[in-house]
């Protein structure tokens, strides 16, 4: 397709040198930029201390000692962070599909009295930045109303706040939107139940966008740093980010470097194998969809 | 085409009642039954939503005007919290420090994505790999990022002092220094958040008819006549959506002070969501901490109020 510069003006000599020279920048300039600091922490991970100090640096390790790794995963403790993240993303991730597709389907096909008011209010969530709520909503988790349940210390202070999300309820009810209704309407006529049609007819229909969802909400749930250090303090029960920015300050620099290499593998493990996914998932908001 | 089939026939509920249908206790039934299916599929978010960002709401607002031990009900305090926030010397230089990060942020970070996608957009070689290593940062935990800058921004062997010795330029003081720690936290936040927009832009520019340029060219206009008179008026509600987005983000910032510099040196990197944190956890003042949240909230509604509209003005085109 035709873009800013024209295909013939590349044909010609002095165009494929100026080509060539601003893809060459470009690679060159987004491996500096973006790769190298991912390759100076790896190998910053195996320098011992005293290389790490030393300046002018080394640009490879000296010998490669990959037993920090190890002394990392066992001095923070990095198995109990990651299981812990995997039980807080995993379960946020069931939740947030259990309950923003179901809220999702009612408000797209059963369409209830005052189910604009409900969907307004959902997104209208969306206009307020959880940060400048984080007090009332830690409070709430503290000290759950009614119930006077004190959700600190449990997966359930990350799993359900990451269920109350109204970008997702919003994708997942303009996709059920574009099902069309003939699909429904043969198997209501069928006698099936609301629930069994949103099971066996809406559910396959809909895995592009449940894709999405379920990868947006494990990310953001993964990546997630305030909300897991209010309401997660105990040192057995923190995330990998929280638990490694807590003892940051006691680590001897290489172990630190090490845990942070660990800690970066998971979300980097996902983007290589579901790029596509994450990719549309950042488009999927307002623009274009 | 599923816009002029609507607008024939309006789209009904699931096991809504037909209208002409005879028996009207039937219908009746029929629509409480459904309304009662559609509530308990609902019931779920409905609980979660009213718990975590309904009620939160109100209550932000109450909390701000009340002195509250947790233990006794709180005690309505008028604007006492305000006034208390507001008499910090760490106010004034909270909201100065936000604003300047923001600014800052837009200044150095809202141009480059766009320059890239617009140069990305052009190369038809290596763009799998580009695309991917852009995003790349943005798949980090967000304090890993910050975490590995404040080993680079060392200032004795960090990353950035060696390259300005590799250089020949004198070594900076980065985060210890009231000139360079606010700027240094911009790189931060730019660097891992850079990859969003630039493949946001891309995706915009994609989308751009050839012939417009084609008949640009025609014209006679050059490489960057091109830009400002096709690239830019193309995606101008996108970049401002983004530009929208981008102020309400950053000036939410917490992380990069909380986890860099505490604030400091002398107040240099305080911002609002620090400053609320602190009041809450540090000085166990929920009270000011929820005024200072509240003006927040006021401050982003009016951006999110103005993005709303930009982007509802877009979906309409």
């Amino acid at each position: 397709m035709r873009t800013l510069v024209s295909p013939l003006a590349l044909r010609t000599p002095h165009g494929r040198i100026i080509y060539w020279t601003v893809l060459i920048v470009t690679v060159v300039g987004f491996t500096g930029a973006f790769v190298f600091p991912f390759f100076w922490m790896v190998s910053g991970a195996l320098k011992s201390p005293d290389e790490l100090a030393q300046i002018p640096p080394s640009f490879f390790p000296k010998s490669a000692d990959f037993s920090v790794y190890k002394e990392a995963w066992d001095q923070l403790q990095l198995g109990v962070f990651l299981k812990n993240t995997a039980l807080y993303a995993g379960g946020a991730w069931l939740f947030t599909l259990a309950v923003d597709v179901t809220a999702a389907y009612a408000l797209s096909k059963l369409r209830p009295v005052l189910g604009k008011l409900v969907l307004g209010a959902m997104l209208a969530t969306l206009m307020i930045p959880p940060m400048v709520l984080l007090l009332p909503t830690y409070l709430v988790a503290k000290d759950l109303p009614v119930l006077h349940l004190d959700l600190l210390n449990t997966p359930w202070a990350i799993w359900l706040p990451a269920a109350a999300n109204g970008f997702f309820v919003f994708l997942l009810k303009r996709f059920f939107d574009s099902i069309p209704r003939e699909l429904l309407e043969a198997a209501e006529i069928d006698g099936a139940s609301p629930g069994r049609i949103l099971w066996s007819i809406v559910l396959p229909v809909s895995r592009p966008i449940i894709g999405v969802v379920s990868i947006l909400s494990v990310v953001t749930v993964w990546k997630d740093f305030v909300w897991p250090l209010l309401v997660l303090p105990e040192t057995d029960k923190m995330s990998i980010s929280v638990g490694i920015a807590s003892l940051s300050a006691q680590m001897p620099q290489n172990v630190l470097i090490a845990s942070l290499v660990i800690a970066s593998l998971p979300t980097i493990l996902v983007f290589f194998i579901f790029q596509r996914s994450i990719m549309a998932g950042l488009t999927a908001g307002s623009l274009k969809g | 085409m599923t816009v002029t089939q609507e607008r024939v026939r309006r789209p009904q509920a699931l096991g809504a009642a037909d209208p002409r249908s005879p028996d009207d206790h039937g219908a009746l039934r029929r629509a409480v039954g459904r309304n009662l299916t559609a509530y308990g599929f609902l019931c779920a978010a409905l609980i979660c939503f009213a718990l975590f960002s309904w009620y939160p709401m109100i209550r932000e607002i109450v909390l701000s005007f009340q002195q509250n031990n947790f233990v006794d009900p709180g005690e309505w305090v008028g604007f006492d919290n305000f006034r208390t926030v507001v008499a910090d010397p760490a106010f004034r230089s909270a909201w100065l420090n936000t604003a300047a990060f923001s600014g800052l942020a837009l200044v150095i970070g809202y141009a480059v994505p766009f320059v890239l996608a617009v140069v990305l957009n052009e190369l038809k070689h290596a763009k799998a790999y580009l695309r991917f290593v852009v995003y790349l940062p943005v798949m980090l935990p967000p304090a890993v990022a910050v975490l590995l800058f404040k080993w680079f921004y060392d200032p004795g062997a960090g990353l950035f002092n060696q390259a300005l010795d590799a250089v020949h330029l004198p070594p900076l003081s980065w985060l210890d220094s009231t000139s360079t720690a606010l700027i240094s936290l911009v790189i931060v936040s730019t660097w891992m958040n850079l990859g969003t927009g630039t493949l946001i832009y891309l995706a915009a520019l994609q989308s751009i008819p050839g012939d417009l340029y084609e008949s640009a060219e025609l014209d006679g206009a050059g490489l960057l006549k091109r830009v400002w008179h096709v690239t830019i008026p193309q995606t101008k509600l996108i970049l401002l959506v983004m530009l929208l987005l981008q102020i309400v983000a950053t000036m939410q910032v917490f992380i990069e002070p909380y986890l860099l510099t505490g604030g400091g040196p002398e107040n240099a990197t305080v911002t609002v969501a620090y400053l609320m944190y602190q009041y809450a956890f540090n000085f166990g003042d929920f009270g000011g901490g929820s005024a200072l949240g509240l003006m927040l909230m006021v401050v982003l509604l009016v951006f999110s109020t103005i993005y709303l509209r930009v982007s509802r003005e877009e979906a309409e085109r």
